[in-house]
């Protein structure tokens, strides 16, 4: 736990020191906040409802199009400078390495998320607003992130390459975001069925509208596992070549 | 810490790297890897500091297992890998700090550690810069310090004094040097001098085999053979010279060096004809004005081993 420790504060400490932080906090914020004050036809004036829903909708695609941004160097920079073999020659595992970068990317999104708490208080006093939903509200674009960073890390182990470590982790994305749910409809029964379990939105939308069921958790939880797991394997494989 | 490699097989591919390759090497111990291009010197540190892992064999730190035990046996080694690879956009002291954090080097101190190293490398005036914006020698220097940053007990160095000015070269020398009196030391270089001077043992190993073991002097000797001569005779007719020199029954062959009265004799195998090419000349009443043995290099010994 240490050793994983130690590697997430040197990747945020990366984060803060080359910008990348500052830029997405910025442009986040930026972002989500036109879209829940000012846009028009979607803010919260327009509705003239107490609610963070547009603010939601906005952050999920956001985060969506950033985190890749934010992974593409995780592994693929390691890679190509030779990095990977001083971090793998430390006492440090495989796992630990590849754990220690989500969590650090983890906190990053975590923390823009903190930011946003302000939009949150502003709204709240202005009208009647469900709490509860606004709480799952923030848990499933907490998961949502990890889903993605580990999906992101997935991509950033299996090249050398950041942007096209960048354009695969969107690729994967888009078959998540997207994709699935347009492709369940295409297929009749359990295949259908097993599609559009697949797809995310359909998750978080869930989680958003206040239901925290199990099986969107485990849903969560298998993406962030599988994606973290498979870069552990793609670091292992340079054994086998 | 004793290192014992035990007949490590590594195949990338259909390619044999390392072919069955045992060796040991002993505490205080400075060992030199030479090898031609993709001998497997490069391939056998990996495997060493838990990198890859091999096919076959296992590779013991003293006494614990590379496979079994990796986190343990990585503490106490300090590695600098081939290329020297950095976090270029750290600066050097931040970089020490979370080599060393990592390494375990516990928190009271990690700061002395980080300034001693910052000392014994002479980084101090660069310390607060970005690894980035350093001189190749100078980020050198800070790839050393990180593979001592924590005190290990065995030290692995790929090249260690590649970029690095004559002064700068002498400098990491003697600090090898030093290290290695209490430390096991491996050090692969295609600098053959470098090895002879630093070297307490050479190891040449060509397509993954071990192919000679020893003190640079005893493999010297080993290829050597026979004795070689070069001799200078101030004498009138240097053919007379020639023929007096064939007949001395220890020497094998003479030959004559571009056209001045220079020789060059090969002597018997196990024979030295030094002393009777003096008395010759007495006898004769010739000049001697040159007479120094050709020692093979441990250049020679390496051609001739990895051909």
């Amino acid at each position: 736990m240490k050793q994983i420790w130690i590697i997430t504060k040197k990747e945020l400490k990366g984060y803060f020191d080359s910008l990348m932080a500052y830029i997405l906090i910025v442009v986040f914020l930026g972002l989500s906040g036109f879209f829940t004050w000012l846009y028009g036809s979607f803010d919260v004036f327009y509705i003239n409802q107490a609610t963070m829903q547009p603010f939601f909708s906005v952050a999920y695609w956001t985060l969506f199009i950033f985190i890749p941004a934010l992974t593409m160097k995780q592994l693929a920079e390691e890679y190509k400078t030779g990095t990977i073999e001083l971090l793998l020659t430390k006492p440090v595992s495989d796992w630990q390495v590849v754990t220690g970068k989500f969590l650090a990317t983890f906190l990053l999104i975590a923390t823009t998320l903190a930011l946003t708490l302000p939009y949150y208080i502003s709204i709240a006093s202005i009208g009647p607003i469900d709490h509860g939903s606004v709480l799952t509200g923030y848990l499933g674009l907490l998961l949502m992130s990890a889903a993605y960073i580990s999906l992101g890390i997935f991509a950033s182990s299996i090249t050398s390459n950041q942007i096209v470590a960048f354009l695969l982790a969107l690729i994967i994305g888009v078959f998540f975001q997207i994709l699935f749910g347009i492709m369940s409809g295409a297929f009749p029964g359990t295949i259908g069925d097993v599609i559009s379990y697949m797809d995310m939105q359909y998750h978080y939308h869930s989680i958003t509208r206040g239901v925290i069921d199990s099986k969107n958790i485990i849903y969560f939880a298998t993406i962030i596992m599988a994606g973290l797991m498979a870069s552990e394997l793609s670091l292992v494989k340079r054994n086998i070549n | 810490m004793d290192i014992s490699v035990k007949n490590v097989t590594k195949m990338y591919g259909t390619q044999k790297a390392l072919d069955n390759l045992s060796f040991e090497v002993k505490t205080g111990e400075i060992l030199g890897f030479l090898g031609p291009n993709g001998a497997g010197k490069t391939t056998t540190m990996k495997a060493i500091t838990c990198y890859i892992s091999p096919n076959e064999g296992d590779i013991l730190l003293g006494g614990t297992s590379v496979a079994k035990s990796p986190d343990l046996v990585k503490k106490s080694i300090g590695y600098l890998p081939e290329s020297n690879p950095l976090y270029l956009d750290m600066p050097v002291m931040d970089y020490l700090a979370f080599i060393g954090e990592l390494q375990g080097v516990s928190k009271e101190i990690i700061e002395f550690q980080v300034q001693k190293m910052v000392r014994i490398c002479g980084l101090n005036l660069e310390k607060h810069k970005k690894i980035g914006e350093l001189s190749k020698g100078f980020k050198q220097r800070v790839g050393l310090a990180q593979a001592l940053i924590h005190d290990p007990e065995v030290l692995i160095l790929d090249e260690p004094t590649t970029g690095l000015d004559p002064n700068q070269i002498i400098e990491i020398r003697e600090l090898i040097k030093e290290i290695g009196k209490e430390k096991t030391v491996i050090l692969s270089s295609h600098i053959l001098a470098e090895v002879e001077a630093t070297c307490d043992r050479v190891l040449i190993i060509n397509k993954g085999k071990i192919v000679a073991d020893g003190t640079p002097e005893s493999l010297r000797k080993e290829a050597q053979g026979k004795e070689i001569l070069k001799v200078g005779v101030n004498a009138n007719d240097r053919n007379d010279v020639f023929t007096s020199l064939q007949q001395l029954p220890e020497v094998d062959l003479v030959s004559f060096v571009d056209d001045s009265k220079l020789f060059e004799i090969e002597s018997k195998v196990g024979m030295s004809s030094v002393e009777s090419i003096f008395r010759m000349c007495v006898d004769k009443g010739w000049f001697l004005t040159q007479l120094t043995p050709v020692e093979k290099n441990l250049e020679d010994v390496f051609r001739e081993l990895t051909k």
